[in-house]
């Protein structure tokens, strides 16, 4: 398979300075549009290309640019773009790869983006913890603002967009859109009620799209080379390639790019090597810790959104984490649902306080305490907890994701705590 | 509040020039000035390591904001501390791939290498212990940042030969 976002990241991880990554073709996307193609061409070729956010929801990329306001249609005012590299999603490792080898790639995604979309200023929010793949961005940015590709006239196109780097402070909620809007504001990182959306509404009030990293490295390739090869590139319904990863108990594990629409088995078994000699696959959850747990008969599927969609899980991030069958699948749910708990930023009483509700439940069943009835009180909360419309976000929702596939796969698993008092893994 | 602390008053004075000039720059591409809120935290954290009560103090009248409305940010948010913290952090990721490959393991053994639980700082002051959300190496689990250095494939051996050194206990 041809690599396309992973082109330029070799095994030995060098990132790609600027003439590097021109020598390979880079900027030759942004060079196409600067001389002569405008904002509407981009918008028709990546609403054309049926790319979709790689961050997790899977929203269509061109039809999310679609809703910001063109300048007739707004106020005179700033236009923003920003690129969502705060990766914290429990197992996913995906965009970290992309910004510490090819931090070029991502500027480029992001100038094409900007222009399209008619924004000014952009912002790249990335986690505090990423200090190398900061320290390249930076370096890059530099290297672009000395070249004419940031700043006044962007290759004497008339073009112009400052770009600026913007570590984090922490905390996982502000990977959730709207809190991380705030979070740019500089205040406390709670998700805002929807409507109005960013595209109409985002930061100080302006229109302002986020897309997640891998989203946004996708677009000079899909620029330079059509909507058309881009959908050649995945194997079922949806386009292009996508970095896939597998982490816990395989013996290879790690994180590919592959076609969209790569069976489930071939990622575990071919390019992760397979379960560790002496485990045996049990579940997986196949997008981040906020999926549903896939089992063993899912194998076959492919890794397409529709497709994981039906199956009753999500794509997600596309990285998946494998529980095997010497790990307590109720000790991952407890792992999972302290994280979210830990993480709720307190402003939705669901979230807030239903939660730590759930973690105790779970944490009382997987340390011997567990009764019968602990079992309806976890279907309770997933009816409230997990209901879309019950708070501002998504955090709780997810969060009830692995909890409720648990305990339709692993359903014995929780009664057989129950019933021994104990957790039959330790 | 410490009596050092409380000798130094005139909160005006509390940040140094360099300080103030960092902030102005955040200041230069946000339309109001609390919108620099989080970056001046962060600037001066870089600067002294933690942000004690004067440096809020000092920030928030800098940036037109009330010392309550800073604090409600600066607390938010996991990498601003508002107690000291010794000379290197250990962010220590707990979350699923690293649960999975044993972190609960390699935190005992790093509580009972460096006599500290989470939150709490080595008497010399060479290390404060946190958890931190999926530090996206799960590839590489399980993992932790010493300091500014992302450790990998964690096992005791590791955790003997990095800590062997500190001095045991915590400071409280």
């Amino acid at each position: 398979m041809e690599k396309v976002l992973t082109r330029n990241i070799g095994v030995d991880q060098q990132p790609t300075d600027l003439k590097a990554y021109e020598a390979n073709g880079g900027y030759q996307g942004l060079r196409k549009v600067m001389a002569g193609m405008s904002p509407q061409d981009c918008q028709a070729v990546i609403s054309d290309s049926n790319l979709r956010g790689r961050g997790g929801a899977g929203f269509p990329t061109g039809m999310k640019w679609s809703f910001v306001p063109s300048d007739d249609k707004c106020t005179p005012g700033h236009k923003y773009l920003v690129c969502n590299a705060d990766e914290m999603e429990p197992g996913t490792f995906k965009d970290r790869l992309l910004m510490e080898c090819d931090p070029h790639q991502l500027i480029e995604g992001m100038i094409l983006s900007a222009y399209t979309i008619g924004a000014d200023i952009s912002y790249i929010f990335i986690r505090g913890e990423y200090l190398l793949a900061i320290q390249r961005l930076r370096d890059a940015l530099k290297e672009c603002y000395a070249s004419g590709l940031l700043g006044d006239n962007i290759l004497g196109s008339g073009y112009s967009l400052n770009m600026y780097l913007h570590p984090s402070a922490g905390r996982y909620i502000c990977g959730e859109e709207t809190a991380l809007i705030n979070a740019l504001e500089g205040k406390r990182a709670n998700p805002r009620a929807k409507p109005p959306f960013p595209q109409v509404s985002g930061l100080w009030g302006r229109p302002t799209i986020v897309n997640n990293v891998e989203t946004l490295c996708n677009i000079p390739h899909i620029i330079d080379r059509g909507a058309d090869w881009f959908k050649t590139l995945g194997l079922g319904e949806d386009a292009g390639t996508k970095l896939f990863g597998v982490s816990g108990r395989v013996k290879n594990p790690g994180c590919w790019e592959l076609p969209m629409g790569t069976p489930i088995r071939e990622i575990i078994e071919q390019h992760a090597g397979g379960m560790r000699d002496g485990y045996q696959l049990k579940g997986f959850l196949p997008g981040g810790g906020s999926t549903d747990f896939l089992t063993t008969e899912h194998l076959d599927l492919a890794m397409d959104y529709n497709v994981i969609g039906a199956a009753g899980s999500r794509m997600g991030t596309g990285t998946m984490i494998i529980l095997d069958d010497r790990t307590c699948p109720v000790g991952m749910v407890l792992n999972l649902i302290r994280f979210f708990a830990h993480e709720s930023c307190g402003f939705c009483t669901p979230c807030r306080d239903g939660l730590p509700w759930s973690r105790q439940v779970l944490q009382d069943i997987e340390e011997g305490r567990g009764q019968p009835e602990d079992l309806e009180t976890l279907s309770y909360q997933i009816k409230y907890i997990g209901a879309i419309g019950n708070t501002h976000c998504a955090l709780a929702p997810g969060a009830m994701e692995p909890l409720q596939s648990a305990l339709k796969y692993f359903y014995d698993d929780f009664k057989q705590h129950i019933s021994s008092g104990r957790c039959p893994y330790h | 509040m410490s009596k050092s602390e409380m000798i130094q008053t005139d909160i005006g004075s509390v940040l140094t020039a360099e300080e103030i000039a960092e902030i102005d720059a955040e200041l230069a591409h946000v339309p109001y000035k609390s919108g620099a809120a989080i970056d001046a935290l962060k600037i001066v954290q870089a600067n002294r390591g933690w942000v004690s009560d004067q440096c809020l103090q000092g920030i928030a009248r800098h940036l037109d904001m009330s010392a309550e409305e800073l604090e409600g940010v600066a607390t938010f948010y996991n990498l601003i501390y508002r107690r000291p913290v010794g000379e290197k952090v250990i962010l220590f990721c707990d979350s699923v791939s690293c649960w999975i490959n044993g972190c609960d393991d390699i935190k005992d053994k790093i509580s009972q290498t460096l006599g500290i639980d989470y939150g709490e700082t080595t008497s010399d002051n060479s290390y404060t212990l946190l958890p931190v959300p999926c530090l996206g190496a799960c590839d590489r689990a399980p993992v932790m940042m010493v300091g500014d250095d992302l450790v990998t494939h964690i096992d005791h051996e590791m955790v003997q030969q990095l800590f062997a050194g500190a001095e045991q206990g915590s400071a409280e």
